[in-house]
């Protein structure tokens, strides 16, 4: 008697499984990774002590409840702040920082390190107002950051600050170590100092 | 009677489907990989702002959730003004402290250096909450935060 062979497995419903589960999985799905603006919040203090800062050195940004800006005390369309925003921090109005470009107007700020933005807002802003303030605001920071890195290293800020800041990163021998110092000469090229006032309640 | 007996040759030949699973396989791995699986439903609206200076977030293992939007429609019971949601209840201010303090605590002290609160805020809640949010944050020191926001030019 010829030797039987052994009975081959059915395959066929293997695409139905396959099938099911590619579903299963095409429903759940959300591509994208998820961004947003990162901030780091200041320290909470019970009376922040205030600094002495001259007036020139301030820009203040305010949104009232009906999302409309105030500049400096002059209504300012919200497509434009970003370009006041790089003009103010750029200025150098003390001609001592010697990679700024600005108009060194003396009447605005002295230089990147002294200029402060202060930005409050009303608390019947929307959020999404807000959101639009802060990237203009940090699109300027950003702006000048960029600049500045791109000269020095050829390489754009943000990109470096990412890399350096990702915990993925630390796989690669020596790569934060060495991009960190590039990242904190940069921030202290143009310090992001942004502060936010507390809202008025009503 | 032959052995051989001659193919009959009946029409066209069907097409074979024996590849069918291998490719379904390789679009099964492609959506396993690049699928992230929501963790909570939302009781809230949620429709982020957008802003183009953004950067990405990191892995989900650094981040915590923080929502905040208008209850939705089959909701009605929260009411109709701003509501907080940490993972899948519904809460206020005050309970931002201990949430930030048990996602500390789920993860290793190596990861907790990295771990930024995720702000998922829908673009109609007023500011007023939010600095109430933000103040709160301040206070367990969780100074690291990400407005979480869609691609787009915040502009239009």
């Amino acid at each position: 008697m010829a030797k039987r062979e052994a009975p081959e497995v059915n395959a066929g419903s293997m695409a139905d499984i396959a099938f099911l589960l590619l579903i299963f999985f095409l429903v759940t799905t959300t591509i994208g990774v998820d961004q947003g603006i990162n901030r780091l919040l200041p320290r909470y203090e019970e009376n922040p002590p205030v600094p002495p800062i001259n007036e020139r050195n301030i820009m203040r940004v305010l949104v009232n409840r009906d999302n409309q800006l105030l500049v400096n005390e002059k209504p300012m369309d919200i497509k434009d702040l970003r370009q006041a925003a790089i003009e103010f921090l750029d200025n150098n109005g003390k001609q001592e920082c010697a990679y700024c470009l600005g108009k060194k107007d003396p009447n605005s700020s002295d230089g990147p390190d002294d200029a402060v933005i202060s930005l409050m807002n009303d608390g019947q802003t929307t959020y999404q107002t807000y959101i639009a303030v802060q990237n203009e605001l940090v699109a300027a920071y950003y702006f000048l950051r960029d600049r500045e890195s791109m000269r020095r290293f050829n390489k754009k800020y943000t990109e470096i600050e990412y890399v350096a800041n990702d915990p993925a990163s630390k796989a690669q021998e020596g790569l934060v170590e060495e991009l960190q110092p590039k990242v904190k000469l940069i921030q202290d090229l143009y310090p992001m100092r942004l502060s936010e006032a507390e809202p008025k309640k009503n | 009677m032959s052995k051989f007996k001659k193919k009959k040759s009946a029409g066209t030949p069907g097409i074979s489907t024996a590849s069918l699973p291998d490719i379904v396989f390789m679009l099964l791995f492609f959506f396993m990989t690049a699928t992230t699986m929501k963790d909570s439903d939302l009781m809230i609206e949620n429709r982020l702002p957008k802003a183009d200076q953004t950067a990405k977030l990191h892995k989900k293992e650094y981040l915590m959730y923080i929502y905040v939007g208008k209850p939705k429609q089959g909701y009605a019971s929260l009411g109709t003004s701003d509501r907080i949601q940490l993972n899948d209840k519904i809460s206020s201010v005050s309970d931002i402290r201990s949430f930030v303090i048990t996602e500390r605590a789920e993860r290793n002290s190596e990861a907790e250096k990295y771990l930024t609160a995720s702000l998922k805020i829908d673009k109609e809640v007023r500011m007023g909450l939010i600095q109430d949010i933000k103040t709160e944050l301040r206070k367990v020191e969780q100074l690291k935060v990400n407005y979480t926001t869609n691609k787009g030019n915040p502009l239009d």
